[in-house]
Formats: C-alpha cells, structure tokens, sequence
C-alpha cells in the first residue's frame, strides 16, 4: 500500500514592539534576567493586563499579508495550566474568536535545477492568533531558575490545515511564511533567538483515504532545516511503525536535530484541560474598516508578487530578470528595494545587468567586508551609472571590476573613478584604433587570408595585437567593427 | 465646633476643620491612632498598621496646608483600606497565609489617587481571605468584632473596613465588592457603603477575586462622605481595560442640587419575602414611607429572575476566582512550603497550607465548572442567567429611578452561627448579589436598630454610571436621619 504524508504547522512569531502584550514593560532579548519586568509581568497581586495595540496592529498586517479574514471582533481567553515559565499560572490568548481566519501561504517548491523555478502551491491557513510568550527556565544543578523577561512578549500563532505532504513542503512553507513576516516588518524571525518556534503534526495515511491518521506532534524544531529533518524522520517513523504492522500512538515528541532521533514526551493520556474562559481583565476588540484600511495601506508587496513582477518583461513593467536574480533578491527586502532604485535610474533595459551587478559583486564585497547594505557607502545611483558607462562602451567589463571595488571601498561616483584612474576605453572611431587595426591586419597576413577563406575565428587572432597596442582600453566591439570594415574594403 | 469626639466626625467635618485651621493633621492622625489602640483588642479590625508612616504622612499634609497648598478637600485625613489594595511598602495578605510575608512594592491606582488628594494612610483592614465570605469569620488573621455587639460578626466580607470606621478607629475606609462585601457589613455595622458601577473606580492593584464583578468602593459615616471620597477615587484608568471613561462629576454637589422631578422609587417585590426578618422589614418600610413622605412615588416592581442570582454568581465568581489565584504558587513570592521536594511539591503544598478552606472549597467549584465537558452547562449558562439579570434592572430603570430593598436579610449574627453551612452564610448576600451581576451601582445606608441595638441598613440601587442620582437619593434620606452617627459603646 502507498502512503502519503499530512503535516500541519503550528508557527510561534514574536512580534517586534516596544513593549509587551499586556503591560508597558519592555521587550526585548539578551537583556540581564528579570530586568524587563513590572507587576504585570510578574503576576504580583492586582496586576491588570491591558491589550498592546502596536501587536495587534502587527497581527492585523500579518492576516492581510497573507490573506486572512480580519475578524471585526476577537476577545482574549485565558489558557489554564501551571507551569513555573507562566507567571499567572494561565496564559492570555485567544480560543474560539482568533483574529485572523482562513487565508494562505504561498510556497515555492525547488525546481529541477538550480536556476529553474519550481512548482508554486498555496497552503491554506487555519487561524492567526494573538498571545503571550512566556519565560525561561533555566535548569541547573542546585535547581530551576526562571529569567520572566521572554515573558508577555506579544506572540502570533499562525496555524496551517494539514495541508502540507512532504518535508520539503513544510521548509518551503516556513521559507515563504518567515519572507512575508519580515517583509511586512511584523518580526525579525530570527530562530536562534526564539524569534520565530515551530512544532509540526505529522500523520500519514494510505493514499486516497479521506480521513486523517494518527497525528504525532514534534516539538522543539528550532531551525528550518530541524524542521525538514525532523518532519522527514517522522515520517520515516511512521511509515515504518505502519510497515511493521503497528499502530500510531497519539503522543508529543521532541526532536533531536543533532543526532537526528525522536522520543516521546507525553501521550495523549496526559493531555492538559485548560478550562478556557474569556479573560474578563480585556475587553473584546473592534476592528474597524478605518483602521484595517490604514494598516492595509502600509503592507508591502507581498513577496511572490514582487518575484513575478521581477521576473516579467518590460512591456509589462517588469525588469525581465531571470529567476536566478529574482530568487536572490526578493527574499531579501532591503536588497530588493535597492535593486529597484537602481535600475528605475538605469532604465529597463539596464535592469538585468544592475541584478547582476547586485547579486554578484556588491552581495560578495558586502559578505566579505561584513558591512550592512543599509551601512554600504555604495549607492543605487552609483551602480546605475556604472552600467550606463559600460552600455556606452565607455568602460570595459575588466575595468568595470576595478570601479567597483573603488566604489565600493570610498562612496566615489563611478566616472570619478574611471577619469581618475585614467580607466576609459579609447573613443570607437579614432584615427588611433584604425592604423591599430591597420598594423594588425599588415603584420598577420595568415589569419587575414584565413578569415577570408570563411573561417570566423580567424578574426580573434587579428584582435589580439589591437588590444595590446590599446593596452586594453580598446572597446571590443568597435575593434571588431573596423577590423571588419578594413578586411571587406581591402 | 462639633461637641462629638473626633475620631467620631464626619470627613466633611474634619475637612472643615482642617480648611479653617482648627485642627492639623497630625492632631487628627494621633487621636486616631490613640482611639484604634484603645479599642483594637476588641474590635480586631486591623491586620497591620504603621504609626511612624502616618504621622509622616500627616506632617507632609500640615506642611502643604501651612504652605497654602492642600491637594484636596480630604488632605490631611486618615483613611484606612482593606488589605487587599496595594499600597507601596505596606503589607498586602488579603487576609491569606499565603501573602503573609508580601510587601507591596507598588501602588493601587485608587491609592495613587487618595495619595495625590493628600489622604494619609492608616492601616490594613481585615477581610474573608481573599474577599470571599460574608463575615470576615474566614481570615487568617484574626476574627473582626461588630462594634455594635462584640459577640456578633461584622458582616463580610470587608468587615475590617465596616466595623474599623464604626468603632471611630479611622474616619474612612475603603473596601471591595464582588457580591455585596461592602454593603452587606456597611448594613451590619451602621455605616454607609457604596459599591461604584463596575467599571468606574480602577481595578489595578485590587486583589483580584472576582474580576466581572469586583469594584472598590468608599464607607463612610454619612452619603456626603461616600460622595467625597467616591470623588477622589472614580475615573478611568489606562491601567485597567475594564475602567470607563465616563466623565466624574460632581457628587457632593449633586447631593443637593435640585430635582426637576420626585424621585421614582421600586421595590422588587422578590426582595421582601421568605428569610427577611421582620425588624428589618419594619425598618425598610419606615424608610420607604420617609421617602413617600418627601414626595417621592413607590411603586412596586418585580426583577423576575432574582432567585437566580446566587447560583448564577457563585459559579461566575468560583470560576473566575479559581485562575485569578492560580499565581498564588509559591514560586515568586507568598508563602511557600519548606516541605516542598519538587515543582509539584512547591504547588500542592504552598497552596494547601496558604490557602484557608472557603477558598480552596471556592478554587475546586470555579475549576470544576470550567472544566471540559461542564462549561456550557455551567459557566456558559451562568452568563446567560447573568444577561436576563441585568435585563430585570434595565427594564425596571425604564420606570424608576432607583430601586430600594434591604441590604441584607438580617442583621448581624453570632461568631460562629452559621460558619458550618456555608450556603446559609451564602443567604446573607441575597439582596446584594445581584448588583454585582448587573454591574450597577449601589448603596446601603443605615436605618435603624433593631430592639437589641444592631444596625439595620437599606439598600439603593441605581442606573450605571448614575452614582450622583444615587448618592443624591441616598442622601435625601440619610441626611435627615444620619444613622450612621450613631456611635456604639465600646
């Protein structure tokens, strides 16, 4: 019998505020423990929680992004469980009213090469909600200690239907999903820091059944690659309990991305009854037309968009980019945004070699001198004009190298550097290029007869002594044009 | 002058001495604390006290008031508040072994306010552990004497509050009020006791049992002196959702402005029948032909779904209770058992040794009717119950203005009467119960004794947010009889 894998996502995104979801302490990570702390967050007695709007403002463009129905009205529940991480003993979050419903999460599957785009697929989403992060335990020998200052972080849980079939599918999931987070500036889902969490329900069924299997839960998948890893070995797992004739048990299971290996945390036995209530601390909240509008208006282009646009021609305001540039640059916004500067100053039919210029050697200069695009000297008008000035046969490809190290390191514009450095290439019809171009085709009679005779390559050997006698500076183009027009009148 | 003792006076009183310089503030803090120390051992209505704190407190008020610069019309009076509202640096138990050793290290919102009207604080009062019970039999602390009958019970739960202000220990107090733990014992001891409109004093820094139906609210010996102090302490606040922006007036003006029209008084007629002991009866009866006697127009209404209230709130409460204290774990502050071996140990044994039985009996209802399976059956239908509660008022508001009943159904009873039937004791808030499911306003004010010399108070009930009509028709009785200036022997 075939099998087919089902795999739900379960996404955690802290959502980058000031402050916390209820209460005015600061967020933030790396900070002394216990410093980010107030009344509220510890739970003193006759704390009160008030709603954070800057996160709700937050969760509201996340939905948009992505699609979701903005519920004109969500309330708070509380989640009953105790624990030491949870200061309250109960966490705020949202149960049968989410504020966000439904919407999608467009993926791209890897292609048969590198540089051929893959199959698009859009995962539907269950839910978006809005909660509370909690603390940190740190265990120790002589026992717990627990630093509260993760705790009351505004927390989106974004939930996808069990729609995703491979593992490959849930990394290219949470690929798309972290872009458009930090496309739309919601969080820097950075998974080190605990930025964005990820658990995954995994089951698998024969192929054509309907129903739902068995689902195992995987926990602490802390990087998009544990998460494929895990999600495949779980699979494996799966298949091989069913193979070997066993049953899937309903449990919690953690995943070991080190080693590869999973083992149970508890079974469904053990499963926690929250006793959900609406938090009568918050009151329910209204989402108006007038402020979705206004959120609405700050939302980027969402990434994919902006891949196919990237990649249209120009007819159809694109720059015609090949997917090998445009999967380079859309993923990072900033570097995007960049590109756009630069080839809207350089003119459409620029725009690919802007790309490259981009992707290849200010993304190398940029990884090598470990400078920020945002702290780069170099400017999008810069490159701009250095593409001009090598469209215009003014600057050779070699030389071009040599400006742009230049631009790079000192900010200077590129025709600066270029009258500077003595780089431009000799004029195209000067009486220069044509007695260089004379002498080659006296002193090499061989290859003029070979040319003559049909053979093309012939030419190259003609070339060669120009572009020594220009030291290089010769435009190759215009050396094959009059090397051309001397042989055809001679 | 006014020939009563000073630990007697009104707070309208002491407030004109005060302005006319007949009297400081550190006279008045000393005889306070002079009269609370001669009587304390036998009324036991304070769970801690701080001397030094006050008497600073008072030369800080005299300083201002030398300098020209008194912050209110209350400045310079001493106020005592129920131990379940922060104050900085003082002790916060709410009468629980489990918060013995807490030291609030932050301010109620309504303590920032009486602080910033000059107010100086004096005392801790007892109350029922965590605000829940009916005579302050259930602290951990000690048991409170009505200082009308030292063997009865002062009512609950804010009985510290009722019975320090009767005994002349302080002028002021504050309380809160879930089910009628203001008015009931405001009844029981001869005081005035107003519970404000939920929504219109903040919540923050009141510990929190019930948190849809707790509100703070002021005693006084007269209505003028509720208005006064409701004036300090009502107002939203950005701490607290559930807070209202509803604009404060003037309630010690209103208290005499005139009335285009007489006031229209209900009865419910479901409030006067079985279990109202008849010298109650005949006291609210005298009042209400007082008020017929002022104009006023009786008439007789019925609030069909009142035998409800009580099951109704005893599910809301219980359920809302039993994860306001789930932070009651031992882990960050309170008691915590030094038996405890684990995490588990550290929650069960903290919280069996810190918690009394009343609140752990009120813990497993509000858990139980949460719970998975039993929610819809209880707690969903208990708010639907609340919803048709609410309903009778509005609809009764439709063709009265306020709506008289007794405050309780007896007066004050035996220690120890009815500690072994706790839905007996539960009888005692049948009258009041109800306001606080509606969420409306109300006040007791006293009038009359029975033959045996306990106080007997009336209830008033009013539309939300109409604390001036309410105050205004309280007064209109109050006033020409002033009850609450009878003072008991001690």
């Amino acid at each position: 019998m075939n099998y087919e894998a089902v795999i739900g996502l379960e996404v955690h995104v802290q959502i980058k505020t000031r402050s916390k979801m209820f209460t005015r302490a600061a967020a933030g990570y790396g900070r002394p423990e216990n410093t980010l702390t107030d009344p509220v967050v510890l739970a003193l007695p006759g704390a009160l929680p008030v709603m954070n709007r800057a996160a709700v403002d937050a969760i509201i463009k996340a939905g948009l992004m992505l699609g979701c129905a903005i519920a004109p009205v969500c309330k708070w529940d509380r989640k009953n469980y105790f624990y030491p991480d949870s200061p309250k003993n109960y966490q705020i979050s949202q149960y049968d009213q989410p504020i966000c419903a439904g919407g999608a999460v467009e993926i791209e599957l890897p292609g048969p090469a590198r540089n051929v785009m893959g199959e698009h697929k859009s995962i539907p989403l269950t839910r978006i909600h809005l909660e509370e992060d909690v603390g940190k335990l740190n265990h120790g020998a002589g026992g717990s200690l627990i630093d509260y200052n993760r705790a009351g972080t505004p927390l989106m849980e974004i939930v996808s239907d069990p729609a995703l079939r491979s593992a490959e599918e849930a990394y290219a999931y949470l690929q798309s999903l972290r872009t458009s987070i930090v496309y739309a500036g919601i969080s820097d889902c950075d998974m080190e820091k605990g930025q964005l969490r990820c658990d995954a329900n995994v089951s698998i069924r024969p192929v054509g059944e309907m129903r739902l299997g068995t689902k195992v839960e995987l926990k602490n998948l802390n990087s998009i690659a544990f998460v494929r890893d895990g999600i495949a070995h779980e699979i494996a797992r799966q298949l091989a309990v069913v193979k070997a004739g066993g049953v899937i048990v309903q449990e919690t299971r953690d995943y070991d991305g080190l080693t590869g290996t999973s083992q149970s945390l508890r079974s469904k036995e053990m499963a926690h009854d929250y006793r959900y209530f609406p938090d009568p601390d918050l009151m329910p909240v209204k989402v108006d037309p007038a402020w979705q509008a206004r959120l609405a208006a700050e939302l980027p282009e969402r990434p994919f968009d902006r891949q196919r646009r990237f990649m249209a021609p120009e007819t159809e305001r694109g720059y015609g980019l090949p997917y090998t540039l445009a999967s380079v640059l859309v993923p990072d916004r900033e570097l995007s945004d960049w590109f756009e500067i630069a080839a809207k100053l350089a003119g459409p039919a620029l725009a690919q070699a802007v790309g490259n210029w981009i992707v290849n050697d200010l993304q190398r200069e940029l990884a090598a001198s470990g400078v920020a695009l945002t702290a780069a000297k170099i400017t999008p008008a810069a490159i701009a004009d250095l593409v001009k000035l090598i469209a215009a046969g003014t600057l050779l490809q070699n030389a071009a190298k040599e400006v742009f190290a230049e631009m790079f390191s000192s900010g200077e514009a590129p025709a600066a550097i270029v009258a500077r450095l003595g780089l431009a290439a000799a004029p195209t019809d000067s009486a220069e290029l044509e007695n260089w171009c004379r002498e080659s085709i006296a002193a090499n009679a061989k290859a003029v007869a070979e040319f003559k005779s049909g053979k093309e390559s012939a030419l190259n050997g003609l070339k060669g002594p120009v572009m020594k006698a220009a030291k290089g500076k010769a435009n190759p183009k215009a050396v094959d044009e009059t090397l051309r027009r001397l042989l055809a009148s001679g | 002058m006014s020939d009563t003792p000073l630990h007697f006076q009104t707070v309208a009183e002491l407030s004109t001495s005060l302005a006319a310089g007949s009297l400081t503030s550190v006279a008045l803090t000393e005889a306070i604390i002079a009269r609370t120390l001669a009587v304390e051992d036998r009324v036991q209505a304070f769970n801690s006290h701080d001397r030094e704190s006050a008497l600073e407190q008072a030369r800080a008020s005299d300083a201002r008031r030398a300098a020209g610069r008194p912050l209110s019309p209350l400045d310079g009076i001493p106020i005592g508040l129920k131990d379940v509202i922060a104050v900085r640096d003082q002790p916060l138990t709410a009468s629980s072994r489990i918060l013995a050793n807490f030291v609030s290290p932050y301010d109620a919102t309504v303590t920032t306010r009486l602080r910033d009207a000059g107010m100086v604080f004096w005392g801790r009062l007892n109350l029922d552990e965590f605000a829940m019970g009916s005579s302050t039999e259930n602290s951990a602390t000690r048991i409170t004497a009505n200082p009308h009958d030292l063997t009865r019970i002062p009512g609950g739960s804010s009985g510290g509050s009722a019975a320090s202000l009767a005994a002349g220990q302080v002028p002021a107090t504050l309380g809160s009020d879930t089910g009628g733990s203001i008015r009931q014992p405001a009844a029981l001891c001869g005081v005035v006791g107003l519970k404000p409109t939920y929504g219109r004093v903040s919540r923050y820094g009141l510990v929190a049992y019930a948190s849809s139906l707790d509100q703070i609210g002021p005693f006084g010996r007269t209505v003028e002196d509720v208005a006064m102090l409701l004036q300090a302490i009502a107002g939203a606040d950005d701490r607290d959702s559930t807070s209202f922006d509803t604009p404060v007036p003037d309630y010690r003006a209103a208290l005499s402005a005139p009335r285009a029209r007489p006031w229209r008084i209900g009865i419910p007629r479901e409030y006067f029948g079985a279990g109202l002991d008849p010298a109650v009866a005949s006291a609210v009866q005298t009042a209400i032909a007082h008020y017929q006697a002022l104009g006023a127009e009786i008439r007789e209404i019925s609030l069909p779904h009142t035998e409800y209230a009580l099951a109704a709130y005893y599910i809301i409460a219980t359920a809302e209770a039993s994860s306001n204290l789930a932070r009651f774990d031992g882990v960050r502050y309170g008691h915590r058992s030094a038996e405890a071996e684990s995490l588990l140990d550290v929650y069960f044994k903290s919280r069996a040794e810190g918690f009394g039985s009343e609140v752990k009996l009120r813990i497993i209802l509000g858990t139980y009717v949460l719970s998975s399976g039993y929610y819809d059956a209880y707690y969903g239908r208990a708010q639907k119950v609340r919803t048709l509660i609410r309903e009778d008022f509005i609809r009764a508001f439709g063709e009265v203005d306020v709506v008289l009943t007794p405050t309780a159904p007896t007066a004050a009873f035996k220690r120890g009467e009815k500690s072994a039937d706790p839905l007996a004791m539960y009888l005692a808030d049948i009258y009041t119960i109800g306001v606080n499911l509606a969420g409306l306003p109300a006040i007791s004010v006293p009038c009359g004794f029975t033959a045996a010399g306990l106080p007997i108070g009336l209830q008033l009930i009013g539309r939300p947010f109409a604390e001036a009509d309410l105050l205004a028709a309280a007064h209109a009785y109050d006033h020409a009889h002033a009850w609450g200036k009878r003072t008991p022997n001690l």
